[in-house]
């Protein structure tokens, strides 16, 4: 299979086509609208269905009639136009249908801005609908990894039978990388879709009924019940996570997407110094990969959390950690990047503080309060 | 001679009435004497009114509880000629 | 001896939760004898809304999903496009069709979906204990506009047939009623013609019923009817404003 240069949204939409999304329905908003765009071009080729909903609101809840009729489904939006599909994912969770979303992040809140950001980390993981729920959260860091996750993710959202949502940003929506694109089937353990609303004539002698209410609370706490025994399913089965060069490391960063790129080339100048340093990199947001933070040796003594957020992720880091080590964070938010020299200035700053006893908590452009 | 008939699943009845408004007759009402699982006064033809029903199904129709089942009776020779 | 009137196969033996004299039920009966006769009921899916016939998905004989507040257009849109072989309806009331998914409604019109949209129209919130909808009349007192509507500050009644009608991809659009048996049985027909619509591609349809709510009017079941025809069908016409077979148009 050839590579090809793609850009990141349409590489995504490209992605979808191989693994057997018949089924867009998106609204356009910067930066991601090249996905809905490819989506047009595209899904008509191979006998898909593309609609330009009228808005994100009216597409995530094309997706739950489609997801409830069967099918591989698709929608896309930024941070805004996620906020307003919240409420349709949380009935697509409670309903128990499969949906792949994408977020191509962007700085918020509010209209906020249009160039790339991580700060809808608790919109993926903590909500952002109502009620008791999870969504799966990917978040890939090149545009290879968004083509690699997009495909894993309609099998994921099948299995669970749970919504599956792709964290990207501005950066990766628009970056071009090279890729290679290989059709993938559906992976031939997943269950047949027997409890999809195709007609009584293809279930005889049963109804199907896609819902998500449950007035009497006790069936709605067995139900919520029956949902988190999926979630710890996925905690045990799914966290996925790169350790960059952490076995020696005296101190280890944690970042995602774009900016585990970033942190990895201040990772490079340090080490061309002689700083030991290491990089967790959560691949999935939701499991979060505690496990790779709580068997850090005793010898690492420091955590740098760098997130172009005010500090999302941090909370997880923290959990996480269970106060064994000293949690630091940088970041850069609005649309702002931060740059390899200023991580990497963190980083000696931090070993310095460390060995002369006190604690720091450093964040360039952006105040925090210590920890 | 009755030209049809009417019966009631007198447990599914709410007591709303419209059937009793929608008979053209006259012959239906509330029956005040039994309260019905629901705890409401089901429907009924009025005693004696057996005769009146013409099979016309109105108060079928416009029952919103599918309570009431309507039988309309073929005409016998005699009635046709 | 030969029945003159059966329960449908349309709708399931579960008894409704609905108000006595609430003609929901009436209207269920009407999709689900149309379902029946024209011989679809195995690859229906109905879609209905937040209200009070959120329920309904107990009470209509096929598939269902159940959609958020307003959407049921959307929903219903996601449904036809994968299974454009089946039968695909939504059943909204006021506040779902006329408040929050006002913009729905008018796109799966305008893009013209292969849906059949049956629209309570009962003039009130039933479900939430009484408030105020698009379609309340002027002078009307809900739990929302204690004083009665007052236009100037709440708008006047939405009249969402004449709205629709004029958007190209609306092909059948009518307005019935509820209210007494020759006005039900005219329904019916209207029903009927929305899915026959849909069975033959034509387009989008949508059956506006008015309807009555006893409990919330505050009036009798038998009085409501009245308070219908005295009150709403003049501000509310009844009638065909749109049909693919006829050259009706607004």
């Amino acid at each position: 299979m050839s590579r090809v240069l793609m850009k990141g949204n349409e590489a995504i939409g490209a992605a979808a086509i191989a693994a057997g999304c018949r089924f867009f329905f998106g609204y356009p908003i910067t930066p991601q609208s090249e996905l809905p765009e490819y989506m047009s071009a595209h899904l008509p080729e191979v006998g898909g269905v593309f609609v330009q909903s009228e808005s994100e609101i009216a597409a995530i809840n094309m997706c739950y009639g489609a997801s409830g009729a069967g099918a591989r489904v698709m929608t896309g939006s930024s941070s805004p136009g996620i906020a307003l599909k919240q409420e349709g994912i949380s009935y697509m969770a409670g309903a128990e249908l499969p949906c792949v979303i994408v977020n191509i992040v962007r700085g918020g809140p509010g209209l906020g801005g249009i160039q790339p950001a991580q700060s809808d980390y608790n919109q993926a993981t903590r909500g952002g609908g109502d009620g008791d729920y999870k969504l799966l959260v990917y978040a890939p860091s090149t545009v290879q990894e968004m083509v690699d996750l997009t495909q894993l993710a309609f099998d994921k959202a099948d299995q669970y039978r749970n919504p599956v949502m792709i964290v990207g940003d501005g950066m990766l929506g628009q970056i071009m990388e090279p890729v290679e694109i290989t059709p993938r089937a559906a992976a031939s353990d997943l269950p047949e879709k027997t409890w999809a609303t195709t007609g009584v004539r293809n279930h005889p002698g049963r109804r199907n009924v896609i819902n998500s209410l449950f007035l009497k609370p006790e069936m709605l706490e067995d139900h919520i019940l029956g949902l988190f025994a999926k979630y710890e399913a996925m905690r045990a089965d799914e966290v996925l996570v790169e350790e960059y060069q952490v076995e020696d490391a005296d101190i280890v960063l944690v970042a995602y997407g774009t900016t585990a790129r970033i942190v990895k080339s201040a990772i490079g100048m340090l080490r061309a110094e002689g700083v030991k340093v290491g990089l967790i990199r959560p691949i999935t947001l939701y499991p979060f990969p505690e496990a790779s933070i709580a068997r850090l040796p005793e010898r690492v003594k420091n955590l740098l959390v760098v997130e172009m957020s005010m500090g999302q992720m941090i909370d997880d880091v923290k959990i996480a950690n269970e106060g064994h080590r000293l949690v630091h964070f940088i970041g850069r938010t609005g649309g702002m990047i931060p740059i390899p020299k200023v991580i990497a200035d963190t980083v000696k700053h931090i070993l310095a503080e460390h060995h002369a006893g006190d604690a720091a908590h450093v964040a360039v452009g952006v105040q925090m309060e210590d920890l | 001679m009755a030209k049809g008939s009417v019966a009631f699943e007198r447990d599914l009845c709410k007591g709303c009435g419209l059937c009793v408004s929608a008979c053209p007759e006259h012959m239906l009402a509330m029956d005040e004497g039994v309260i019905n699982r629901k705890g409401y006064h089901p429907a009924h033809v009025i005693a004696g009114m057996e005769d009146a029903c013409i099979g016309c199904a109105l108060c079928a129709v416009m029952c919103p509880d599918l309570v009431i089942a309507v039988e309309k009776f073929e005409p016998t020779k005699e009635a046709r000629s | 001896m030969t029945s003159a009137f059966t329960r449908t196969l349309g709708l399931t033996t579960v008894e409704t939760h609905y108000c006595p004299g609430c003609t929901h039920g009436i209207i269920h009966r009407l999709v689900g004898e149309v379902l029946e006769e024209l011989g679809v009921l195995d690859r229906t899916i109905g879609v209905v809304p937040v209200g009070c016939s959120t329920l309904a998905y107990d009470y209509f004989n096929c598939d269902v999903q159940q959609a958020s507040h307003g959407r049921a257009p959307a929903v219903a849109t996601g449904i036809k496009r994968v299974l454009p072989d089946s039968v695909v309806f939504t059943y909204q009331g006021d506040g779902d069709l006329a408040s929050i998914g006002t913009g729905e409604i008018v796109h799966a019109a305008h893009r013209g979906e292969n849906i059949t949209v049956i629209f309570v129209n009962n003039a009130i919130y039933g479900m939430t204990g009484g408030q105020m909808a698009p379609t309340t009349l002027v002078g009307q007192k809900t739990t929302t506009s204690p004083l009665g509507r007052d236009p100037h500050t709440a708008g006047y009644p939405i009249r969402i047939a004449e709205m629709l009608a004029q958007i190209p991809g609306a092909s059948f659009i009518e307005r019935v009623s509820s209210d007494s048996p020759p006005h039900i049985k005219a329904a019916r027909r209207a029903i009927k013609r929305g899915f026959e619509t849909q069975l033959a591609g034509e387009g989008f349809s949508l059956i506006e019923v008015l309807s009555t709510c006893p409990t919330n009017w505050g009036i009798e079941p038998v009085a409501a009817l009245g308070w219908l025809k005295d009150n709403m069908i003049p501000y509310y016409p009844l009638g065909n404003l749109r049909d693919p077979r006829k050259a009706v148009r607004p």
